[in-house]
């Protein structure tokens, strides 16, 4: 397991289990401050699982999945756990947590491996919704503020769609919020799931194989968008993608899953050439193949 | 213990004749996921049917033979009865597949208000009251209790086992029965491979019609009254029967049927004859809120 | 060329026929039984069969002429030249102008009929036309904030408009509270338990909760038929005070409204002020709903009519969010019930049937799900137009005098609910407005819409 120093997030001993299917297996890794962490591994090995109870949309099995906002000893985390509450105001336990709170206190977005974006209402309302506790504080007890058109309400409207225009021009869609999310095509949906996330202000931002479906230039595009989002927002991501020129060429640590278990975990440069994960991606662990596909995948790297 | 006895026969007739509703309901909502509305009326429209079938053989043709009739009945009121279903479907639902969800409910609403409608006016809006049927008791009493079964019960019950049977060859063994399922798992697919997926879905409406007129005409023989009215509770009683078994599951439509038969008895019984349909919809509201699978359905998992 | 054309048209007739003689022969089967044999108690209490072949004979010719003319027509339709029309979503201009004209028409409506018809002859057209529609106009923008708008399909809606009416029927007959007293509160309770009986049900998807809420609002009914004690069974409670103008009977008494204000004293005065009291509330029922999908709340709502699990990963408590619209719903259905009590001045459970239900929901969806322009169109066309049909005595000339043509009034209701959602399953107006925009507002297309799923 690589060592990554004050974690973000610290999973541990994480299990999903469906019945009779082990989804995900006795599973740890930690996610860096500020990093952006893949996941990788192929079809059916749990990515998505393992993002559903990070985000409460599953209850673990078994497991702890501990969040700090602010850096906190691993002391902090096991007396939180102890203690049978849900989170402090740094720590959170996002495995007691609902989905909701989740996103709202621990400050977790993610975005869907197939696109959920509210397609009959237009790009920018799609922003606007993202925002919704800020404005629902700002319409005040009942909605009363709001119904009455205060002007603190007015203000927090304005600043809600400033903050929605930032995002349209980040992705390139000022021209086009006012048009149904349903009309966009799919590389612009992609992007403008991640900019609805972004815009619930998180710490940690989920994406659930976003290249998936793109041409090479908007994989390009994209990269620099996440790269833009580590950098200048500060929000660390945590990324699922088949794609493995986006994962190297971007991912400060990748962790390997297989039939729910982790295979692997490291730097770009340790995992590109460790046996394990390609002879996962094979299925099987044929020498001949295995270092074929080596080859192909350190050529699709070289840049 | 006497009573005890007595209402769990009772019980178990007005289940058999939930149980055969409540296929109708399970098999159409399997296939393509709509709530047939207008079901309880196809039901009430069957019962109707078969009485005037049964005045028209003795009165014209005057047959007396008891069975003869009751075969006779029977039948005729199937074919009729699957006659309609599938028209209703051809003409109310066809139209609306695949189209905005709400638009199949509201057209079965729609029907359901057509049909008891026109058996408003075709035959009036009073009581239809039979003739008696059968009429026959027989006594008997484990552990000197004393029990009174009709003979009309018995024929319920037996008319529903073996038809039940034979409607479970069918949709196990046949051709019929897997294109069925294979409707029911995915259209599409299913049409791409060559199964005729209108014909399907058109039998399938056929087969819930006639397995209702069953009930429509055990209900006539067991009651001897119907009204055009007596569609609706029966209707959401079986439907409450179909999701409390599970609803896609067709064994389990029997058992809720015979539930929602034993608790309604039981509870006119025991407690007050008044409170027994909140009873049913009672059972069906935390059936849903604490089991939303039924009892032999399969979960229904959320995917993200 | 021409010849090619009439040899189409010859199979395309030949292919009508063989559909009309099908219909005939379908017609015959489905109508057999039925129809031709009506069974009749006779004067000894006895089950008869009375024979009537002409009924089969009509309903046979009937169809099946239908059948093949509009097949014919259909095929003329399909070969006479069309330009493509595009289907351009409604502009918001045209739904301005359409609702400004109807609320002029609203307030307009009750003085142009007592001018035409005199006091005695408007009373019908007001109370039966006016009224009546705007109590569905108003528990169908109720309906609609659930349904159309949160996208939670509610089948058991009567139930809150049951609460409403019995609510101020209690309260006015047993604590003698007036009416402007008892109409908040109607409505709160309506709402209380809304939120009572939503807050089980509502984690339930789709189908299920529909028919919770549908086994919710029979209980309901079946307690106030039950509940003698209070509720006074299916007798129903009666002599509800009535509506006074701000304190003022409805008499012909000395201190009523007609000698107060120096009229002569008509039964048409009351009408009116229900007819103004009941459009004043449903504008403001419409007003706050059309502020609300403004606001988050009423965004929230369309998000989850849109998608409920992408709610839920943006930190909306979406439970709490369809509380509010079963509530706001429910506290509307209790508005038009107190409404409903004063107005009637008697209830009993009978008027609070599944078809209740069953009606505001067919208005809610053949308007178009959360527009409420449509709402209010399509329950001017549903009940306006089943009122209608109680005044088409002049058919009696036709078929006869025994023919009463009021009778047929639920078939062609039930009828039109089926051929409407053939012709429009998407209701009358389906277009979206968004709730705000950046440069300029283009409405969506119904095709974008969501259509919920809880
Ligand atoms: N709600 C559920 N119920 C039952 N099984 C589930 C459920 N969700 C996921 N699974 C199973 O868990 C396993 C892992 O699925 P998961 O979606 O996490 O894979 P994945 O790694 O995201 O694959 P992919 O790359 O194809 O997206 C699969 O076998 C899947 O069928
Ligand atoms: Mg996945």
């Amino acid at each position: 397991m690589m060592q990554v120093s004050n974690p973000l997030l610290s999973v541990a001993h994480l299990s999903m289990r469906f019945g009779g299917l082990v989804a995900v297996d006795d599973l740890s890794f930690d996610v860096g401050r500020g990093d952006i962490t893949a996941l990788i591994g192929p079809n059916g090995a749990g990515k998505t699982t393992v993002f559903n109870c990070l985000t409460g949309f599953y209850k673990p099995s078994q497991g702890r999945i501990a969040l700090s906002h602010a850096t906190s000893a691993a002391r902090d985390i096991d007396v939180l756990t102890t203690s049978g509450q849900r989170h402090t105001r740094d720590v959170f336990l996002l495995e007691r947590m609902a989905d909701f709170e989740i996103t709202r206190t621990a400050r977790v977005a993610r975005t869907f491996q197939n696109i959920r974006l509210f397609s009959g209402m237009t790009v920018l309302e799609n922003l606007i919704v993202a925002q919704h506790l800020t404005l629902m504080r700002a319409s005040g007890v009942g909605g009363l503020l709001g119904l009455l058109g205060a002007k603190s309400y007015r203000d927090a409207e304005r600043a809600a769609i400033a903050r929605a225009q930032h995002w349209l021009e980040r992705i390139n869609l000022v021209d086009r919020a006012d048009d149904p999310a349903g009309d966009l095509p799919y590389g612009d949906q992609r992007r403008l799931e991640i900019a609805r996330a972004m815009c619930t202000n998180p710490i940690l931002l989920c994406l659930d194989e976003p290249a998936a479906g793109l041409n090479p230039r908007e994989s390009a595009q994209l990269t620099q968008l996440l790269r833009s989002i580590r950098d200048e927002d500060g929000t660390s991501i945590l990324l699922i993608e088949h794609d493995m020129s986006v994962v190297m060429d971007i991912s400060d640590h990748i962790i390997v899953l297989d039939y729910g278990a982790k295979i692997a975990d490291g730097t770009p440069q340790s995992i590109r050439s460790d046996p394990k994960v390609i002879a996962a991606y094979l299925g099987v662990a044929d020498e001949e193949e295995v270092r074929a596909v080596s080859q192909e995948i350190s050529t699709g790297l070289a840049p | 213990m006497d009573v005890f006895l007595q209402q769990l026969v009772n019980g178990l007739t007005l289940g058999s004749i939930y149980g055969l509703i409540a296929i109708g309901y399970t098999m159409v909502f399997g296939i393509i996921g709509m709530v047939n509305f207008a079901h309880g009326d196809v039901f009430m429209l069957s019962a109707m049917i078969a009485l005037i079938l049964y005045m028209a053989l003795t009165m014209f043709l005057g047959l007396s033979s008891l069975p003869l009739i009751f075969i006779l009945v029977l039948v005729g009121t199937m074919v009729i009865t699957g006659l309609w279903n599938w028209t209703i479907e051809r003409v109310a639902y066809r139209p609306l597949r695949g189209s905005f969800r709400l638009a199949p409910l509201i057209s079965a609403i729609g029907m359901s208000i057509f049909l008891s409608n026109l058996v408003q006016i075709v035959q009036g809006p009073r009581n239809k009251a039979a003739p008696e049927f059968l009429s026959g008791l027989f006594h008997f009493g484990p552990a000197g209790a004393d029990v009174t079964v009709s003979l009309k019960q018995i024929l319920i019950m037996c008319v529903t086992l073996s038809l039940l049977g034979l409607f479970w060859f069918i949709v196990q063994k046949t051709a019929l029965g897997r294109a069925q399922r294979a409707c029911a798992q995915d259209q599409r697919m299913a049409a791409l491979l060559g199964i005729d997926v209108d014909r399907t879905i058109s039998l399938t409406f056929v087969i819930g019609a006639a397995l209702a007129a069953v009930a429509g005409v055990l209900f006539m023989i067991y009651y001897g009254v119907v009204n055009f009215s007596d569609g609706f509770i029966p209707g959401v009683k079986a439907f409450t029967a179909a999701v409390l078994g599970g609803i896609g599951s067709l064994p389990g439509a029997v058992l809720g049927g015979l539930l929602i038969g034993l608790i309604e008895t039981f509870w006119a019984a025991y407690f007050s004859s008044d409170y027994k349909d909140v009873a049913a919809f009672s059972i069906l509201a935390i059936t849903l809120i604490f089991m939303p699978s039924g009892l032999l359905g399969r979960p229904d998992v959320e995917k993200v | 060329m021409w010849k090619r054309c009439e040899a189409m048209t010859r199979t395309n007739l030949t292919h009508a026929l063989q559909e009309a003689l099908r219909t005939a022969l379908i017609t015959a089967g489905l109508c057999f039984p039925l129809l031709v044999l009506r069974l009749e108690q006779d004067s000894s209490n006895q089950l008869t069969l009375q024979q009537r072949w002409s009924w089969l004979v009509f309903a046979v010719i009937g169809l099946s002429v239908a059948r093949f003319v509009g097949l014919v027509l259909q095929d003329w339709r399909a070969r006479a030249p069309r330009a493509e029309k595009p289907i351009a979503p409604t502009r918001p201009q045209l739904a301005r102008a359409v609702s400004i004209f109807g609320l002029i028409a609203l307030f307009a409506f009750p003085l142009v009929v007592l001018a035409f018809l005199g006091p005695s002859g408007s009373l019908k057209w007001i109370n039966n036309y006016g009224v009546q529609i705007l109590i569905y106009v108003m528990l169908g923008w109720g309906l609609n904030i659930v349904v159309g708008l949160a996208g939670l399909l509610d089948l058991g809606y009567v139930a809150f408009y049951a609460v409403g009416a019995y609510a101020y029927a209690l309260l006015s007959t047993h604590f003698g509270l007036s009416f402007w007293l008892c109409l908040p509160l109607s409505g709160l309770l309506a709402a209380t338990w809304g939120v009572l009986l939503g807050f089980p049900v509502l984690r339930l998807r789709g189908d299920y909760l529909a028919i919770v809420t549908l086994a919710f609002g029979e209980i309901i009914r079946l307690i106030l038929i039950n509940w003698t004690d209070v509720t006074n069974g299916s007798a129903g409670i009666s002599s509800i005070p009535r509506i006074t103008f701000f304190g003022l009977p409805f008499t012909a008494a000395d201190n009523g409204f007609a000698a107060t204000f120096a009229l002569e004293f008509s039964p048409i005065h009351r009408t009116i002020f229900l007819f103004y009291l009941i459009a004043c509330l449903a504008l403001l029922t419409n007003f706050i709903t059309l502020r609300l999908v403004r606001l988050p709340v009423g965004r929230a709502w369309e998000a989850l009519r849109e998608d409920e699990i992408a709610c839920r990963a943006l930190g909306l408590n979406t439970t709490r969010v369809k509380l509010t619209a079963f509530a706001l719903g429910a506290m509307f259905a209790g508005f038009a019930g107190a409404f409903f009590a004063v107005r009637q001045n008697f209830v009993n459970p009978d008027s609070f049937t599944f078809l209740e239900s069953a009606t505001i929901l067919a208005i809610v969806v053949l308007g178009g799900m959360g527009s409420q322009l449509g709402v209010a169109l399509a329950a001017v066309v549903m009940v306006g137009g089943t009122e209608i049909l109680r005044e088409l005595d002049f058919l009696k000339l036709i078929f006869g005098v025994n023919f009463d043509p009021a009778q047929y009034r639920m078939l062609i209701f039930g009828m039109a609910m089926v051929a409407i959602m053939i012709w429009k399953p998407r209701g009358l107006i389906s277009t979206r407005t968004p709730s705000l925009f950046l440069k300029e507002r283009k409405n969506i297309a119904a095709s974008h819409v969501g259509e919920g799923r809880g």
